[in-house]
């Protein structure tokens, strides 16, 4: 199926929570509302037409500019997106999927956005989601695991964010 | 502990076989790099595995977001410190899909001669060390001493031996040497003079000319070795669809019988490297594998690896006869300070481990906004708890190493 198509069925299907769409770029999006990820990564999934069957990468990318001088030239609003690149074994077609989040759950500086986690769906997300709130900093509900995975249990922070303060020291290590 | 008496683990006279936690690494020299292993076991079995990661976490994602995108090309070099021209190779390529380049035929022809014979290196690495988990010695000396005359050649190549950097954005950093002194090792084995001079591709010739003849070798000391099909056969059996489920991608997912490689199923981008060569993707299962193995063990990951090799000598082969004519130049230039568009790329591409993914997103600077690199050995390890269950402590090594994970990429 071409982007398009797969766009538009998604559109007769979910409607509203289709909430945007880009076809014309490398590599073809279309938004999710966040509420309905996990309902669309199953239909995603399971709809032979569609047959998604293998994330490839999940991310997150902090869409931010910290120094005021940099911000007008900018060019985002400040937000997170977390990205997903399915690939289909069976029709051999990729798709992108993208949901937008706050940086922060109710504007309150620290205090990380919610997404449900779609580890239910395909199995390799129990790894990357991990790693995305790791990093990246991102509540995955229903997670069966959430714990840092490349950085140790007690840092403290979420490095890819864009504003992440790297720490003075970590257990007597100098930091910076 | 308070005792039940249904307790299913209390098996005779009130005997209660506890269970145990053992530590596993991150310093054993079967998990290949700094891995961690908890082992919950009864005994000898295994009822769970939890994988530790982020010994090697060296922030590069972090690092790339902070650098303009050819300074980040050594940084792609140290994930898969085994195979660092396919990595640099797909980073470039994310680039170039990015910025919507194209590479002239010579430097194509130069990428499938440089990535083909780091496959090589790679394979005979994961060969030899897997014959090392399992108690086997030789092979792995062997696959040394091959792999040192590909690192003398690359060494020709480019200087390094380990890290390149040399395949980048716009093609590769040099030309092929045009003579060169004939490597040692390789003089030596051959029992051509110490100081003939040669031709790089004619080096090159001559060296898989020589490791040709060597691959029934090994096949002969693992691939078809009594003792090496019962450790390996029937253990580790990853179905279809759950190597998908899991992401699994590389010789893990055609071990376990899915026609995929991204040298013929990927992206125009990376495909049109590969066109008119013939070549074949080993997938399993073989008819020639002995009765005992079935499909997705780790028996059948090794096997693709060791066809892989086979088929890489004759891609190599082939790029080396086209390379004298083909047209252009070894690279396009590109200069650091080049904005990146307002745009994103993902590209994938396969390397020796599996598709290794690189997402670059522009903003029209020279420094992405966000450098992703997704790891197919994370993918494949992730598999791990999930082989591992019901097996014995001493069928972890056979398990893990025949996924044939390098902790430098997992962890990033």
């Amino acid at each position: 199926m071409s982007p398009a198509e797969i766009h538009q069925n998604l559109v007769a299907r979910f409607g509203g929570k289709i909430v945007g769409a880009e076809l014309e770029v490398l590599d073809p999006w279309v938004e999710v509302a966040p509420a309905a990820i996990v309902e669309v990564a199953e239909y995603l999934k399971h709809e032979p037409a569609l047959a998604f069957d293998a994330l490839n990468n999940l991310s997150g990318v902090d869409y931010c500019e910290p120094d005021p001088k940099k911000a007008a030239k900018f060019g985002h609003e400040a937000h997170i997106e977390v990205v997903y690149h399915l690939y289909s074994y069976t029709h051999r077609h990729h798709v992108v999927v993208k949901v937008k989040l706050p940086r922060w759950k109710n504007d309150q500086s620290g205090q990380i956005p919610d997404l449900d986690s779609v580890s239910g769906v395909w199995a390799i997300a129990d790894w990357h989601e991990r790693e995305t709130f790791d990093l990246v900093g991102i509540n995955f509900v229903g997670h069966p695991n959430q714990r840092r995975i490349l950085c140790s249990e007690d840092w403290v922070g979420h490095p890819l964010r864009k504003d992440y303060e790297f720490p003075l020291e970590y257990h007597g290590i100098r930091g910076r | 502990m308070s005792m039940q008496l249904e307790d299913p683990r209390i098996v005779e006279f009130d005997v209660r076989t506890d269970e145990m936690l053992v530590n596993m690494g991150p310093q054993h020299p079967s998990t290949h790099g700094v891995l961690r292993l908890l082992l919950r076991t009864d005994g000898e079995v295994i009822h769970e595995v939890t994988p530790h990661l982020g010994y090697l976490h060296r922030c590069a994602e972090k690092i790339g977001e902070n650098l303009a995108t050819p300074q980040w090309i050594p940084y792609t070099d140290r994930m898969d410190y085994l195979a660092g021209m396919n990595m640099n190779l797909g980073f470039a390529l994310a680039t170039e899909k990015l910025i919507g380049m194209e590479v002239p035929e010579k430097a194509m022809v130069l990428r499938v001669i440089i990535a083909e014979l780091n496959r090589i290196a790679s394979h005979l690495v994961g060969m030899g060390a897997y014959g090392l988990d399992l108690g086997s010695f030789s092979p792995f000396l062997y696959a040394f001493r091959e792999r040192e005359i590909i690192l003398d050649l690359f060494e020709e190549v480019c200087g390094a031996r380990l890290t390149y950097s040399y395949l980048t954005i716009g093609g590769a950093t040099h030309d092929l040497p045009a003579h060169i002194t004939i490597p040692p090792g390789l003089a030596a084995l051959t029992g051509r003079p110490m100081d003939e001079k040669l031709t790089w591709i004619d080096a090159c010739r001559v060296f898989l000319d020589w490791l040709e003849k060597r691959i029934p070798e090994y096949h002969t000391l693992l691939t078809t070795n009594q003792i090496f099909i019962k450790r390996t056969a029937a253990l580790g059996v990853m179905p279809r669809e759950m190597a998908i489920d899991f992401g699994c991608t590389g010789p893990v997912l055609r071990g376990s019988g899915v026609d995929h490689d991204l040298r013929r199923d990927g992206e125009k981008i990376y495909t049109r490297m590969y066109e008119g060569y013939k070549y074949e993707i080993p997938v399993a299962p073989f008819a020639v594998a002995p009765p005992e193995v079935e499909l997705g063990d780790n028996w059948c990951r090794f096997f693709v690896r060791m066809r892989e090799v086979s088929q890489s000598i004759g891609l190599v082969r082939q790029a080396l006869d086209r390379y004298p004519t083909a047209e252009g130049t070894y690279r396009v230039p590109f200069k650091m300070a080049a904005k990146l568009p307002r745009a994103e790329a993902y590209l994938e591409t396969e390397c020796p481990r599996g598709q290794m993914g690189f997402y670059i997103i522009g903003n029209d600077s020279s420094i992405p906004l966000r450098a992703r690199a997704k790891s197919s050995s994370f993918c494949n390890l992730s598999v791990t708890s999930k082989l591992c269950e019901g097996c014995l402590i001493a069928d972890i090594p056979a398990i893990v190493g025949s996924l044939d994970v390098v902790m430098g990429e997992i962890d990033r």
